[in-house]
């Protein structure tokens, strides 16, 4: 059964129709990438799955709790689903540990001590340990991005989302990020990331979503779907993005 | 009639009237802000309503001269039957001025807070509420300060207004010893440097506030 199950769903801004009707079902464990060029409605895919921007029509499902033609329980499907930015986006007026804190205690209900308990882990787990009492402000964009991938886990999503995580930063504070999300991946977390790494979602993802005008207009295995591009507006995007051994 | 006025004498009632000045403006600001913080409320409230009412409100509010809202309410409320001393009505004049322009400094500065930080908490399933008192007015707050005390410099000049309903404050005592004393210069300067003896630490510490802050970012 899929965890996370799109059906026929549209959605307009405004005269802009920019989601033309997109079907698409992640399975427990899938690395899902979505890939395509700026304006084929990536971000807003990702973004309805949690509530971010609302639905015209169609369904969507996350683990058994549902919005049918955008109405339902937004609260709900939000625990379900983490998601991280492109802008990082901490609270800049709270530590790195009371990042991660905050949506624990405040809408799990969770005691502080407990709580300080889950940051302190997932603070180790993207490898910022020691960085529990540091602001945001005193951390570079690397750790902060990292900082925003603990806060997310904290609250155990089944999947998590990702905007083009790496985009917004310094191309040698990328790999720290990637890396972490490499190691979730293998510890089996559910993924589903816009990304701009061709070669990152082609070693990493096992599923390939090549997005055009508002479609899902190719998908299948990254390898495969990368070495034999069905379309030639996947070819032509491939040819334009360097996808290097 | 004929008293002689020292000019220990006159500085000595200006002092006086300088306290019923620093008097009125603690009062204005603090239950105007009180007031303001509700305005702000229902401006940033969900309900439509509670919008409108509080939109009004600013608007009436900022888009008259205080002068005509001092008018109103220390003559408009005796008419209905109600006897306001010159006191009552300079202060509630005053809450009311500046309960409006209060909100409306602090609705900018909610708005201020980057749509991420509204984007982050929501995607961590928080509800308004707590955005508003976890995520949002905590920052909002830091960029209210600055503006907010620049904004008391307004409260204390304001106040000089109520002179004209007869509360005997800075001005009001400086236009009486000024006929009385027939030395209009010198008490009017005294008058002004009394103003200014009040209102330019409170720009100082409103300028020193907002370099501070915008450090601190
Ligand atoms: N808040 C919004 N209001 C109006 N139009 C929007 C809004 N957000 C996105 N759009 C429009 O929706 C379309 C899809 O945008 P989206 O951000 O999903 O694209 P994307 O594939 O993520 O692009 P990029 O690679 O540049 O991030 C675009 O035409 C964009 O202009
Ligand atoms: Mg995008």
């Amino acid at each position: 059964m899929s965890l996370v199950k799109i059906a026929g769903l549209h959605k307009h801004f405004g005269s802009n129709h920019v989601l033309k009707g997109i079907d698409l079902d992640v399975a427990q464990g899938d690395v899902v990438a979505l890939i395509g060029r700026s304006g084929s409605g990536k971000s807003t895919l990702l973004r309805t799955i949690n509530g971010l921007e609302t639905i015209d029509k169609g369904e969507l499902r996350v683990d058994g709790t549902a919005l049918h033609d955008g109405k339902g329980d937004l609260r709900a499907l939000r625990q379900k689903v983490g998601m991280v930015f492109q802008q990082f986006n901490l609270f800049p007026h709270l530590t790195a540990g009371q990042n991660v804190m905050l949506a624990p205690t405040v809408v799990k209900g969770m005691s502080k001590r407990d709580a300080e308990d889950i940051a302190k882990e997932m603070l180790l787990k993207v490898g910022l340990a020691e960085k529990f009492d540091s602001f945001p402000d005193q951390l570079s964009g690397g750790q902060q991005q990292r900082v925003a991938i603990a806060r997310a886990l904290a609250m155990q999503p089944k999947v998590l989302l990702c905007d083009e995580i790496t985009s917004a930063l310094d191309p040698e504070l990328v790999n720290e990020v990637l890396a972490v999300v490499r190691q979730l991946a293998t510890e089996g977390m559910t993924l589903i990331m816009v990304t701009h790494e061709m070669r990152f979602a082609r070693d990493v993802g096992n599923k390939l979503i090549f997005m055009h005008h508002g479609r899902i207009h190719e998908s299948g295995d990254p390898r495969t779907v990368f070495a034999n591009p069905q379309t030639p507006e996947l070819a032509n995007f491939v040819g334009s993005v360097t996808v290097a051994a | 009639m004929f008293v002689q006025f020292s000019t220990w004498d006159i500085v000595r009632n200006l002092l006086e009237g300088g306290k019923w000045t620093l008097a009125l403006s603690l009062i204005a600001f603090i239950l105007g802000g009180g007031v303001g913080l509700a305005i702000l409320f229902a401006r940033i409230a969900r309900n439509r309503l509670l919008q409108a009412f509080a939109k009004t409100y600013i608007e009436v509010f900022q888009g008259t001269p205080l002068l005509m809202q001092l008018f109103i309410v220390f003559f408009g409320l005796s008419l209905v039957g109600v006897d306001v001393s010159p006191w009552l009505a300079a202060a509630l004049g005053l809450t009311l001025f500046t309960s409006a322009y209060l909100a409306e400094i602090w609705r900018g500065c909610v708005e201020a807070v980057p749509k991420g930080q509204w984007e982050a908490s929501s995607s961590l399933a928080l509800s308004y509420a707590q955005q508003m008192r976890h995520v949002i007015l905590p920052q909002a707050l830091r960029i209210a300060v600055a503006p907010t005390v620049g904004f008391s410099v307004q409260v204390v000049k304001g106040t000089a207004v109520t002179s004209i309903i007869g509360f005997a404050e800075l001005t009001k005592t400086g236009s009486m010893l000024a006929n009385a004393t027939f030395q209009p210069f010198l008490v009017f300067g005294l008058v002004a440097a009394g103003y200014f003896a009040l209102c330019y630490p409170l720009s100082l510490y409103a300028k020193s506030l907002e370099r501070k802050f915008h450090v601190a970012r």
